[in-house]
């Protein structure tokens, strides 16, 4: 015969208590999420035009009813901001990937623990200090504002992160692995790259995207840098236009309509991380049964 | 003779360590080619690690390193100009866990070892094909060579690990307690499997199982845990043909413990 517990209603108890704490708390946390995402569609969505897309800046202009005309678009932002991150993904990619596999691969060393400082110290850097000293390096030296400049900065936020999570992934890649090449007689690098790395590519993508969502937001260090630019441009070398400068600058602008152009903007942004995000992961998906 | 001759393991002396303790007492011993030597003993007793030291694998443990020789003919395995991944390139291993690389298909599983040598995409159909057949698993995959590996049975994955070793056509098979985590009818295949590979193979298990080294083994290594000294570590106790350590044991270790009374 099966006896229960003497306390097996108070158990009982306990445990829905528990877990609906839980719940509720996971509630309260995604109700900001979807607030934010919702707020954006609501108001950026009324925005979304063809010219939207395919015209950059247009200076407002006053009717003689005091209407005011024709806000442009902000394809010069979209282009900026897919100019600007791409190439700070070209700097922050092989070197974060690369420092994440010395770390993860050779630990214990005093570079290796000196560069896991210096990582954790640097991605808990301010945006806007990291900006600053572009500004003063780069900037100042070239007497140029340029969407470079800006690459660079963002670069360095990007690196601690993707740096520290491929290391975390790498370390979660059982050791049967590593050995079961290494006793196939492959050299280390070669194990490392084409039989460790592979296994953790989902990861160390998830690291990536992370830093790329971050950095696509930036806007501190890119005040400094990259400036803004009311037209349409395709160099790095010169100051660019960025969604996240332009969610700014149209948000302080005295005119309602160039305020929609901010949540018109936002939005985009926001799908801009989202598309980024699928393609990745449609990209790096298992093609194995 | 000769080539009989190049393809058996010396171990003279050897001694494993982890940082300053020393695991095993200085083993001496021979594995023999074209003939299966098992190692018995119960856990702790330092048969993994000694088997680890066979292909270099020991010195990966940070910490860990080895005093003595291992000799391959006539060839130190531990030379100063021995590079390790030249050694496990001669000196396959076969894990406890089968440990197929997830992220690979079934064919490139087997063909991973050549395809990092470089060797021409032509050779590798082949190879892979001829591997599989020897680990006795083509019939069983040959129509999902691209799909998953993991898409395998335990057993059916141990054999493609055993087939993955051999596609390397190595002298030495080392086999650390390769049926541990499989079932009665898997371990059978691959002992089967192991009686046939001898043919051609050094080759030198562990296992915890004693029928199983009874079965299969031409000669039989016992290892104890040595407690008579301050730290306890791994001894080999006693060596000799399988049936002479099975009928007639001459340690009285050995005696106890293929009896059950310990271990």
């Amino acid at each position: 015969m099966i006896t229960q517990a003497s306390n097996y209603k108070q158990r009982k108890i306990v445990d829905q208590f528990m877990r609906g704490l839980m719940v509720g708390a996971t509630i309260l946390a995604l109700i900001p999420l979807f607030l934010i995402l919702g707020y954006v569609i609501f108001r950026g969505a009324s925005s979304l035009s063809l010219a939207f897309f395919t015209e950059a800046y247009k200076a407002p202009q006053m009717s003689l009813t005091g209407d005011v005309q024709s806000a442009g678009g902000v394809l010069h932002g979209i282009v900026g901001s897919i100019l600007i991150v791409g190439a700070s993904l070209l700097f922050a990619l092989p070197i974060g990937i690369l420092a994440g596999v010395f770390l993860a691969e050779y630990p214990a060393n005093s570079v290796a623990t000196t560069v896991r400082f210096a990582t954790d110290v640097l991605s808990a850097a301010p945006s806007i200090v990291v900006g600053v000293v572009a500004y003063i390096l780069i900037v100042q030296r070239t007497k140029q504002f340029s969407g470079l400049a800006g690459s660079v900065a963002l670069a360095v936020l990007m690196i601690p992160v993707i740096t520290r999570t491929t290391e975390e992934i790498l370390k979660l890649v059982p050791h049967t692995v590593r050995e079961a090449a290494i006793a196939l007689g492959t050299p280390k690098w070669k194990t490392t790259f084409t039989v460790v790395l592979p296994a953790a590519t989902s990861g160390i993508v998830t690291g990536a995207l992370l830093a790329f969502a971050r950095a696509t937001g930036e806007t501190a260090p890119l005040l400094l840098t990259v400036l803004g630019n009311n037209n349409l441009g395709y160099s790095l070398l010169e100051p660019l236009a960025a969604l996240p400068l332009l969610t700014y600058k149209y948000t302080e602008m005295p005119f309602p309509e160039l305020n929609d152009l901010a949540w018109g903007t936002a939005l985009v942004l926001t799908g801009l991380v989202l598309s980024v995000n699928l393609l990745a992961r449609w990209a790096t998906r298992s093609r194995l049964k | 003779m000769a080539k009989n001759e190049a393809n058996s393991i010396h171990l003279q002396d050897l001694k494993p360590f982890y940082g300053s303790f020393q695991a095993v007492a200085p083993v001496n011993t021979t594995f023999a080619s074209r003939a299966i030597t098992a190692m018995i003993g119960p856990s702790g007793c330092g048969k993994s690690t000694v088997i680890r030291c066979i292909n270099r694998l020991h010195e990966n443990i940070p910490g860990a390193r080895v005093e003595g020789k291992v000799l391959l003919g006539e060839q130190n395995l531990y030379g100063r100009e021995m590079e390790p991944q030249a050694v496990r390139r001669r000196i396959g291993m076969v894990f406890q866990q089968p440990n197929p690389l997830r992220m690979l298909s079934i064919e490139q599983n087997v063909a991973i070892g050549l395809k990092l040598e470089g060797r021409p995409k032509k050779e590798l159909a082949e190879r892979v094909e001829a591997s599989l057949r020897r680990a006795a698993l083509w019939d069983e995959v040959k129509d999902k060579l691209r799909e998953s590996s993991l898409a395998l049975s335990g057993g059916q994955q141990q054999r493609l690990c055993i087939a993955r070793t051999i596609a390397l056509e190595p002298e030495v098979i080392l086999l650390d307690e390769p049926c541990a985590a499989l079932d009665p009818i898997s371990t059978l295949k691959i002992e089967d499997l192991l009686l046939e590979l001898k043919q051609q193979y050094t080759v030198v298990i562990v296992t915890h199982n004693m029928q199983q080294a009874a079965r299969i083994s031409d000669r039989t290594l016992v290892f104890m845990v040595d407690t008579s000294v301050a730290r306890p570590r791994g001894l080999m106790v006693e060596e000799g043909e399988t049936l002479q350590i099975f009928t007639a044991p001459q340690d009285l270790r050995t005696q106890d413990y293929i009896s059950g009374r310990v271990g």
